[in-house]
């Protein structure tokens, strides 16, 4: 089986799973709350996830908030951020390249505020229109949610330079980084990005797990969104106080397998080196460039290897990408069809649906050549 | 079920040669579907003769599966009374796909037998 559907869900290495049989079977406990010796183990597993996780984008541990994953961080920060600086009238800018979760949360919750999001197109290599971000800022636009990769065409958004422009008119910027964190070299405070969401599936770790990382000083001025148990360090009939972030941030017991094996993909990707792996990704994007195109295959976005990761879009031309999907299915290799939760962005490419095949590090030039077969195939029989 | 199983010669044949595609002049009424997550669209026009004859034409812009399926609905429906018609189902839909198909294309086959039956309700309401 050929599987090329990693930025749906990758493939996840036996260390991780193990991490998280090991976790259930030796360690099991709840964290932070009895003094025995099996909770402080399972809390020392946790708290160096955390510090593993962190170290890994260069982040400070207490910038850290585990999620349920992308989306859930998403809507977080849409919920938080628009209640407390969005007022009526008031701009909340985003691109046509987002994936649904970091366009309908900012939709729903900027409506509430009586505000406006302003929604701007891609230029003319499928990356967000700095300039149209820059005049959304100049009219006074209070945060910028922009997706770090297309999760469609794969592009790169350059977020130093909206998060430079941002911050010079007082403005925060969220990243959307399922499909950045997992791919690209990451450091957060390089990028100046004041939040960054991603999730812990599309990185070798288990589903269920995710992480909103926040600024120190803006995660302190954050309220949290969720109360009970664990978040509190003392409680009385009248009042309460918070524990600092991020475990102010986690009410309730937390997914801790799912740190732990956040923690051990980690170390997985560390251990092979991120550069590496965008090095690995930018050849196999040459190499699909290079066997997939003929006259009847339409690829979607530029043609830059090295400013992509590792996506590509396509279309056989006369044949529904759901039925292009099916006949490589048969052949053992698993793409992906549809609009990919991305719909504005595919029906401003002119269709209603792609084909889409993504890779990650375990893929190789092989893959790609039997992906290329398969389509002819399905152009022999059904174009 | 594999690919070819699913695309056999017959389906294969009425996605190149779909039957009664096109517009019925003068059609009691017109049902449109659509499924948004995969971008198939299926439009049926349906009149009733005076005899209670019922006659179907489709068009569509969609997957194979889901023309294939429309064709095939059109030749099991024309020339039948209407409430033959409005008897038909999912499983005559999966009987031509050979009995049983995955969840998510069958959501393709079934979206011409859902435009046809909500054409059905529509001629019954304001016969």
């Amino acid at each position: 089986m050929i599987y090329l559907d990693s930025a749906g869900t990758s493939q996840k290495p036996k260390r991780v799973i193990e991490a998280i049989g090991d976790f259930y079977l030796q360690y099991n406990a709840n964290v932070f709350r009895s003094a025995n010796t099996l909770s402080a183990e399972a809390s020392e597993l946790y708290i160096s996830s955390r510090r593993r996780i962190a170290s890994f984008i260069g982040a400070n541990e207490d910038e850290v908030v585990f999620t349920k994953g992308t989306t859930d961080s998403l809507n977080i920060l849409a919920r938080t951020l628009t209640e407390r600086c969005v007022g009526k009238g008031e701009k909340v800018v985003t691109s046509i390249l987002e994936h649904h979760s970091n366009l309908l949360p900012w939709r729903i919750e900027v409506k509430k505020q009586g505000g406006e999001l302003v929604v701007v197109r891609a230029d003319k290599n499928w990356r967000v229109d700095l300039d149209k971000i820059e005049q959304e800022l100049e009219k006074g636009a209070k945060i910028v949610a922009i997706t770090h990769v297309s999760n469609v065409l794969g592009t790169v958004s350059d977020i130093a330079t909206i998060a430079q422009k941002a911050h010079k008119r007082g403005a925060l910027v969220v990243v959307d980084s399922a499909q950045g964190v997992p791919h690209l070299p990451v450091d957060v405070h390089e990028s100046g990005a004041d939040f960054l969401a991603f999730s812990g599936h599309k990185m070798l770790g288990p589903t269920g797990i995710g992480v909103l990382y926040g600024k120190k000083e803006l995660l302190d001025s954050l309220t949290p969104w969720e109360f009970g148990g664990g978040m509190v360090r003392s409680v009385t009939l009248e009042n309460e106080t918070l524990e600092d972030p991020p475990g102010r941030f986690e009410a309730g017991t937390p997914h801790i397998a799912g740190a732990i094996g956040l923690g051990a993909a980690v170390d997985y990707l560390k251990s092979v080196g991120m550069t590496s792996v965008k090095k690995h990704e930018e050849e196999l994007l040459r190499h699909v460039f290079d066997v997939l195109q003929t006259e009847d295959v339409e690829i979607y976005g530029p043609r830059e290897p090295n400013a992509l990761c590792g996506i590509v879009s396509f279309n056989l031309k006369g044949v529904h990408p759901h039925d292009v999907s099916t006949f490589l299915d048969q052949d053992g290799i698993m793409i992906r069809a549809g609009h990919h939760c991305a719909q504005p962005l595919v029906n401003s490419l002119g269709v209603s649906a792609v084909a889409r095949a993504s890779f990650y590090l375990y893929n190789t030039t092989e893959d790609l050549d039997a992906l290329a077969t398969s389509v002819n195939r399905a152009r022999d029989v059904l174009a | 079920m594999t690919a070819s199983d699913l695309y056999s010669e017959r389906v294969l044949d009425h996605y190149r040669n779909p039957r009664n595609y096109g517009t019925v002049e003068g059609a009691d009424v017109v049902s449109r579907e659509e499924n948004l997550s995969c971008g198939d669209e299926v439009t049926f026009y349906l009149k009733v003769d005076n005899d209670g004859r019922t006659q179907v034409r489709f068009t569509s812009k969609s997957c194979a599966i889901c023309r294939a399926s429309a064709s095939m609905l059109t030749e099991l429906a024309n020339g039948r009374k209407l409430a033959d018609v409005a008897a038909l189902g999912r499983d005559d839909v999966l009987r031509m796909f050979g009995g049983s198909m995955d969840p998510v294309r069958e959501r393709c086959a079934l979206l011409p037998l859902a435009a046809m039956m909500s054409a059905v309700s529509k001629v019954k309401k304001n016969p």
